[in-house]
């Protein structure tokens, strides 16, 4: 059993969990994911490192309840325990210094964005970060990712805080302002990676993207986090989560993630009583 | 021929095994094989005509005693058989269930000459079952074969990584001669294929229970959710002061067909489909979280024992169930019980078939295909022997058609483990990714890294990885033993 040490709800249906997990504290690097279980009839989930502090055993988890499962996970409290964490998986982001990095995090993705944030900024990179959200009220991390960065541009879908629009409308108009950005990394929702993928790719800017295919043993053994990357079947589990975004088939990604949805309702629905979505204005999904 | 056997006036006819009826198993995941009846079993026992120059001995990859564990049987002692058995297999509730003996013991069974072979399997499991039936009783009575307290014990420790059927063997065959044995699972439970591979109607998951509690009271320590080169390295491993590594990883990726349409919604590898059902559950959804989606009609690609798992979980999920398999049915890995047992249940066998497409449907935008509708087929003939001295399958031109599916199983066979092999500086490997080891030892290119089982065989039997894992134990004890 794993220990809840500290819960926080970031902003509505996002959470951040401190949780006891010495050895994974120890060995995780900015990138890497681990997987968990919340009891013995638990699914095994997929959810991204934000965090880790080896001096005190622990680490930090951001998730958005989108399911069943992060449902479940999001009613647990401090004090209650998670019953399987296995990582750190995964290959950690390729940190060096590169010169000026682009960060772009959207939505439960801004968390996720954060260590590598840090980690390429402490390697001596200028780092300008992307953060966007539907709305403000699902912003979060600002203060701490301002601190981490040279410079921050917000987006909200509906204008509520920094430029109306979309994190790939700032990252395009920073190209087209001639900034030279030598690398981006990019983590958030299918669409909206491959819509920075869209923007960079005529520019030849080189582009990572951290993938979130669905898991199971997530150690190379089951095979259903394949992807297509350049024409090739690669597995996340084990040859990713980052790729190189120009090479990412994102359609065939979304089509994959979608296929238990029906599934996912009728557990959602048996799992505890609805939770309400997230109202912001007319604000659309991300993409 | 052994003197006696032609003196016999009455060939005793093999006791069949009881078994659940096709019709109503098809909605269980009950097991199917009800296992020997106390009478059934010690006429069976009494079948062996006790050779003198024993085959069955050398056809066993733990050999087992075979001749003296059967004739305790035939004197209806089972708590020594069962102790019998243990001397040498860790696991007999597991091989006696799922080893293939028609192609080891039995196969080499000098009665078989002219009858049915002794059912050796079948003794097996049935002295292990009684163990379980009657253990608290057993323990009583101080037969001798009562698990030892948990302790440690006092030599060198030892990291086993993986807790199948190889990691399971070697780690009690090491803690039974007084090693420190810690063994470490990725998974959240332990047993490895045991567990996610074969389903529970085949194998109970509270026999692996039974079976891993005894190796645990040998002293053998677990660690679950510890993926060995990533929570924990190698090198960590050394600093916690363990001497010897042994390395039974498992199966890795699932191989694909390589045609177009592997990766539309529906279409699984067989470890996944296999991992959703008998690891997860997902036959007991939304009860149990993880969700599998089989519908109406399933076509499953391959031969072996896998393929015929993988079609007999689809059946009792409720599924029309067709194996489509390239070469004929002599041919197919597949044990001939499975393949009987799976034609009881109704599953079709589409022989000298290849697949050469999965077509989904149109209903995303862009064209894009969501879910499998069809599968395309081409039929094959046999041709020349191949290098595995079976014949080739060769295609027959133009006879392609398609079969309307719902989803598609991949069972065609799986890469070693990629993970481990990848993170261990100066490990030798083969081609495909198998950990190259001495076959006497399991020692590896590092002398205090052993392996064995899938990840240095490729895949094969459990009982095979069982005898990988008892090699090794033996060489670490004495490789320990010299530095």
């Amino acid at each position: 059993m794993f220990k809840i040490l500290d819960k926080t709800e970031l902003s509505e249906d996002i959470f951040k969990f401190i949780v006891e997990a010495p050895l994974i504290s120890k060995a995780a690097k900015a990138g890497q994911f681990v997987v968990i279980r919340m009891d013995e009839k638990g699914e095994r989930i997929p959810l991204t490192i934000a965090d880790s502090d080896p001096s005190r055993g622990t680490i930090a988890i951001v998730f958005q309840i989108v399911g069943a499962s992060t449902k479940l996970l999001g009613a647990r409290d401090k004090g209650q325990g998670i019953m399987d964490i296995l990582g750190p998986l995964g290959h950690p982001t390729e940190v060096e210094d590169f010169g000026r990095v682009v960060c772009v995090g959207g939505g439960v993705g801004i968390g996720v964005v954060y260590p590598v944030i840090r980690a390429m900024k402490d390697k001596g990179n200028e780092v300008i970060s992307i953060i966007g959200s539907r709305c403000e009220e699902l912003l979060f991390f600002i203060n701490e990712i301002e601190k981490s960065s040279d410079k921050v541009y917000i987006t909200t879908d509906d204008g509520s805080c920094g430029r109306k629009g979309f994190v790939s409308d700032e990252l395009k108009a920073l190209i087209d302002k001639g900034i030279k950005i030598d690398r981006v990394v990019a983590i958030g929702p299918v669409p909206m990676m491959k819509a920075i993928a869209n923007v960079t790719g005529p520019h030849k800017i080189k582009t990572i993207v951290s993938l979130n295919p669905l898991m199971l043993d997530a150690t190379g053994m089951c095979g259903v986090c394949r992807v297509t990357i350049g024409g090739q079947t690669k597995f996340a589990c084990v040859d990713g989560p980052e790729f190189d975004a120009h090479e990412v088939d994102f359609d065939e990604l979304a089509t994959r993630l979608d296929h238990y949805k029906d599934k996912e309702k009728i557990a959602m629905e048996i799992s505890s009583p609805l939770h309400p979505s997230p109202q912001c204005g007319e604000g659309n999904h991300e993409a | 021929m052994e003197k006696g056997a032609g003196m016999r006036k009455e060939i005793i006819m093999r006791q069949p095994m009881p078994e659940q009826e096709p019709k109503k198993r098809i909605s269980n995941f009950d097991e199917v094989a009800l296992g020997y009846t106390e009478q059934q079993a010690i006429a069976e026992a009494k079948r062996c005509i006790q050779c003198k120059k024993p085959s069955c001995i050398a056809g066993c990859p733990v050999e087992i005693d075979i001749p003296a564990f059967i004739s305790f049987i035939a004197s209806g002692k089972f708590d020594k058989a069962i102790a019998k058995l243990k001397e040498t297999n860790s696991l007999p509730a597991v091989c006696g269930r799922v080893c293939p003996q028609e192609s080891q013991c039995e196969k080499v069974c000098i009665y078989a000459k002219k009858n049915d072979p002794i059912a050796i399997g079948r003794l097996e499991r049935f002295a292990a079952d009684w163990e379980i039936r009657s253990e608290p009783a057993t323990k009583r009575r101080g037969s001798g074969m009562e698990p030892r307290r948990s302790v440690s014990g006092s030599k060198a420790k030892v990291a086993i990584v993986g807790s199948g059927p190889a990691g399971l063997t070697c780690a009690g065959d090491l803690a039974k001669m007084g090693y420190q044995v810690t063994m470490f699972e990725s998974l959240h439970a332990t047993g490895g294929v045991l567990r996610y591979g074969i389903p529970e109607f085949r194998l109970p998951k509270a026999i692996v229970d039974f079976e891993i509690d005894g190796i645990r009271k040998l002293g053998v320590e677990v660690q679950v959710d510890a993926l060995i080169g990533r929570t924990l390295t190698i090198d960590d491993l050394l600093k916690q002061g363990y001497k010897a590594i042994f390395i039974g990883a498992g199966a890795g990726l699932p191989q694909f067909l390589k045609i177009q349409g592997e990766n539309l919604g529906g279409v699984y590898s067989a470890n996944e489909f296999l991992t959703r059902v008998n690891l997860m559950k997902a036959y007991l959804f939304p009860e149990y979280l993880t969700p599998v989606k089989v519908g109406k009609k399933v076509v499953v690609v391959g031969g072996g024992n896998v393929a015929i798992d993988a079609a007999r979980c689809s059946k009792r999920l409720g599924a029309d169930v067709t194996v489509v398999y390239r070469r004929s049915e002599v041919e197919m890995p597949a044990r001939v019980e499975e393949i009987e047992h799976a034609k009881q249940e109704g599953i079709k066998f589409c022989i000298l078939t290849n697949p050469t497409k999965i077509i989904g449907e149109n209903a995303l935008p862009a064209g894009r295909q969501g879910w499998v509708k069809k599968i395309e087929v081409l039929k094959m003939e046999l041709g020349e022997p191949d290098e595995s001295g079976r014949r080739r399958p060769v295609p027959i031109k133009g006879s392609e058609y398609t079969i309307d599916v719902d989803s598609v199983i991949v069972a065609i066979g799986n890469n070693p483990n990629p993970l481990l092999p990848r993170e261990i500086k100066g490990l030798k490997v083969e081609k495909w990714g198998g950990i190259i080891v001495n076959n006497e030892t399991g020692q590896s290119s590092i002398p205090y890294i052993y392996a064995g089982g899938d990840i240095v065989s490729g895949a094969a039997t459990v009982i095979e990885a069982m005898g990988a894992g008892k090699r090794a134990a033996r060489a670490i004890a004495e490789f320990t033993a010299r530095i």
